[in-house]
């Protein structure tokens, strides 16, 4: 089954940013270039934190905007990325609601979750968790109705 | 140094010219490693001898170290200046998001050079500087406000730092925060003074970059040890349990609580102003400075009923740690809580060193009450012990400063009391206000022989603490070696820079191999010699600036107040600042 970065409870989050170190820690360098989730002050650190990364979407919509299919849907929901065949159009970034692709100015590609749960493994306050999507059948999605025609 | 790795840029900012530039300083940094090693390098390049603390001439430099942003708690900033409050060495560090700001920003060093004609606030994004109008934010009544303004209108959520100040920076009181995230601060030695006096509101920095490093597979398993270390080991357990404020309880059971501007060692109310009680009634969030996994800010949350609707509150989360909790609770004899918080938030929204504002605000009190002053001078205000809604009108009045009297409290309670009386209740060392340990006669010398006089710089509290434990009588010269070198080792700490809340964690084995990841060679024994040699140009600067350690002033307060050490006489401190300053 595939799996999904989950968000268990960002009220215990103290923004710390371990998880954004590991993540860019991954190919064993430091700094923070890279890292595919991002913990942001909920409006100033008065109010907590809030912890984006992707959800892996069952119907990913980054995926439906990429014109060259780089990022493909992968089965059981999220996407995964292909850099090889990105322009670098950027309608990932925009069409994502969640802000959840970050970008590599670098290299000047999109980053995004590869769900590893290394980030879950360096969270002190168990913030985060790597966990096996079990997503309950969607209800019959309402049919697209374009002049008439019907899309299934 | 590592090929790739930034931290030898230096970004200049010029004020005056409106221009920056960026420089690499391998030099600075090969010899210094970075942080307060190579913040005193700069100081010693940038601030001309007798320079005037809040004239263009004197610098703001910002430096972090090697470390930063590649392990955890790796995690200060440390700010040289020329102090306004002391007139001499200004250091001062600061957590939050500010050091990991500027090291993916690719600095290891920031200098602020020269004064700006018309308020700004400098905007650094990565190899870009921006220099935006600030005139609307001068004035403004909150120091919240500014950073919620600068928040807003500015990009890097997540991981950029917001420094700015408030009315008190603007108003040149010489013990002026600059705030940074709102919860952490350099606090100390009026680093908020010399903004405003550069009519500089604030700074926010921003970036996001790699950093390389000499092994991938070491580094990683070295990150592992100290991460391991720093959640799971007892070394941290108190940061991140109950908080620094875990030490009141102790303190005052063992009589070293600072109380009644330390009329005595013991406060009766100890119980309601504990970290214990604090946890249990009050803590609302805990939050943590950018990469570090202890999390030890804690903020309570405190609910203010609206005196003309009883249906309407506002909940504020407002820091706390021991050094805040003894400086407005005990030293000010307060136990209501709700009051002591207000007072708290008011040093945030003015943006005043919480330390230095509750010693003095402890020296007026005590002056009223011995007849040094009258309500003439207060102003009207009846200064009382605990009495908090009268101590928040005398932090606006150090603020404002309507009269003579509020004009001198605004440069501390030794200025205060050189004008009014009371010297010798006057509870600061150096210039610098009292930190809230009165344990014995090492913390005293401590806070005296200390190049910034704080209870930071070599942690004479925990010698007394240790020489109670063991029944041992401490003499002049075990004082004065004790405080030399764990002043000279914090150089290294402060370096490279750690939290000092890790210097368990970081022995100089550790440091040596989290160095050598970063591609810089030194054996724990060259680290103490660079920590020598960093402390040695630090006092360099100070006796330059006329520093003279035999004419500083001890408060007699605090020899006839019985400490958990017992008495003890002026002369053991005479005699270790002697010692100490012959070695330094």
């Amino acid at each position: 089954m595939a799996k999904r970065l989950s968000i268990v409870d960002s009220e215990r989050c103290v923004g710390c940013q371990s998880c954004m170190f590991a993540c860019a820690r991954r190919p064993g360098i430091g700094g923070l270039e890279g890292t595919a989730i991002w913990v942001k002050s909920a409006g100033g650190i008065r109010k907590g934190f809030t912890v984006v990364v992707c959800r892996a979407c069952p119907d990913a919509p980054c995926a439906k905007v990429c014109p060259t299919d780089a990022l493909m849907a992968r089965d059981g929901g999220g996407v995964k990325l292909h850099p090889e065949l990105c322009i670098a159009c950027g309608n990932c970034v925009k069409t994502c609601p969640f802000g959840a692709i970050m970008w590599n100015e670098q290299i000047n590609k999109p980053v995004v979750c590869v769900y590893c749960g290394y980030c879950a493994s360096y969270c002190p306050l168990d913030v985060l968790a790597l966990e096996e999507i079990d997503r309950p059948e969607l209800n019959d999605a309402p049919k697209i109705i374009d002049g008439g025609q019907e899309h299934a | 140094m590592l090929k790739g790795d930034p931290i030898s840029r230096v970004l200049y900012i010029d004020l005056a010219a409106r221009t920056y530039s960026i420089q690499d300083r391998s030099d600075l940094f090969e010899a210094g490693i970075g942080g307060v090693g190579v913040g005193i390098r700069l100081l010693d390049e940038e601030c001309p001898p007798g320079a005037d603390p809040m004239g263009p001439e004197n610098p703001i430099i910002l430096t972090v170290g090697p470390l930063v942003g590649m392990f955890p708690l790796g995690s200060k900033t440390v700010a040289m200046f020329k102090s306004p409050h002391t007139g001499n060495l200004g250091e001062s560090h600061a957590g939050g998001r500010s050091a990991v700001a500027i090291r993916m920003a690719g600095y290891g060093a920031i200098v602020i050079r020269k004064a700006s004609v018309s308020p700004v606030y400098v905007v650094v994004e990565e190899d870009h500087v921006y220099f935006r109008d600030a005139s609307a934010l001068w004035g403004l009544g909150s120091a919240y406000t500014a950073g919620t303004i600068m928040r807003q209108n500015e990009q890097g959520s997540g991981t950029r730092t917001i420094m700015r100040i408030g009315r008190a920076g603007e108003q040149g009181v010489s013990y002026a925060s600059v705030i940074t995230e709102t919860y952490r601060h350099f606090g100390r030695l009026g680093l908020g003074a010399v903004f405003g006096s550069k009519k500089l509101k604030g700074l926010v920095i921003s970036g996001q970059r790699s950093l390389p490093v000499t092994d991938r597979k070491s580094y990683r398993a070295l990150y592992d040890e100290i991460y391991k270390t720093a959640t799971e080991s007892p070394l941290m357990k108190k940061y991140h349990q109950l908080g620094t404020a875990v030490n009141v309880l102790p303190l005052n059971a063992s009589g070293g609580l600072p109380t009644r501007n330390l009329q005595s060692g013991t406060f009766e109310g100890a119980e309601q102003i504990s970290g214990e009680r604090l946890a249990k009634d009050f803590l609302g969030r805990r939050v943590a400075c950018a990469h570090c996994p202890v999390a030890c800010v804690h903020l309570a949350a405190i609910r203010y009923p609206y005196p003309d609707d009883p249906y309407f509150f506002k909940t504020d989360m407002i820091g706390y740690d021991h050094e805040p909790i003894y400086a407005c609770g005990s030293l000010l004899g307060g136990t209501d809580i709700p009051g002591l918080f207000s007072l708290l938030d008011e040093a945030e929204i003015l943006g005043l060193d919480v330390m230095s504002m509750g010693v003095t605000l402890a020296w007026a009190t005590e002056a009223l009450q011995r007849g040094l002053i009258t309500t003439q001078e207060t102003d009207g205000l009846a200064l009382e012990w605990g009495n908090y809604p009268v101590y928040v009108e005398a932090a606006k009045r150090i603020v404002s400063q309507p009269n003579d009297f509020y004009k001198a409290m605004a440069h501390g309670a030794e200025a205060a009391a050189k004008v009014y009386g009371g010297l010798d209740f006057a509870l600061t060392f150096g210039g610098n206000e009292m930190p809230g340990y009165h344990t014995g006669p090492a913390c005293h010398a401590g806070y005296l022989t200390g190049a910034r006089h704080s209870h930071l710089d070599s942690a004479g509290y925990s010698l007394d603490q240790k020489a109670g434990k063991e029944g041992e009588s401490l003499t002049a010269e075990k004082i004065a070696n004790s405080l030399l070198e764990e002043e000279q080792w914090r150089q290294v700490l402060t370096s490279l820079v750690i939290c000092l809340f890790a210097r368990g964690i970081y022995t100089p084995e550790i440091a040596q191999k989290a160095l050598a990841c970063a591609g810089i060679e030194k054996t724990p024994e060259e680290l103490k010699t660079l920590g020598a040699d960093i402390l040695h140009r630090k006092y360099a600067f100070k006796l330059r600036e006329g520093f003279v350690p035999a004419e500083l002033r001890i408060p007699s307060r605090i020899i006839e107040t019985p400490s958990p050490s017992g008495k003890f006489d002026e002369e053991l401190i005479r005699k270790t600042i002697e010692i100490y300053s012959s070695k330094v």
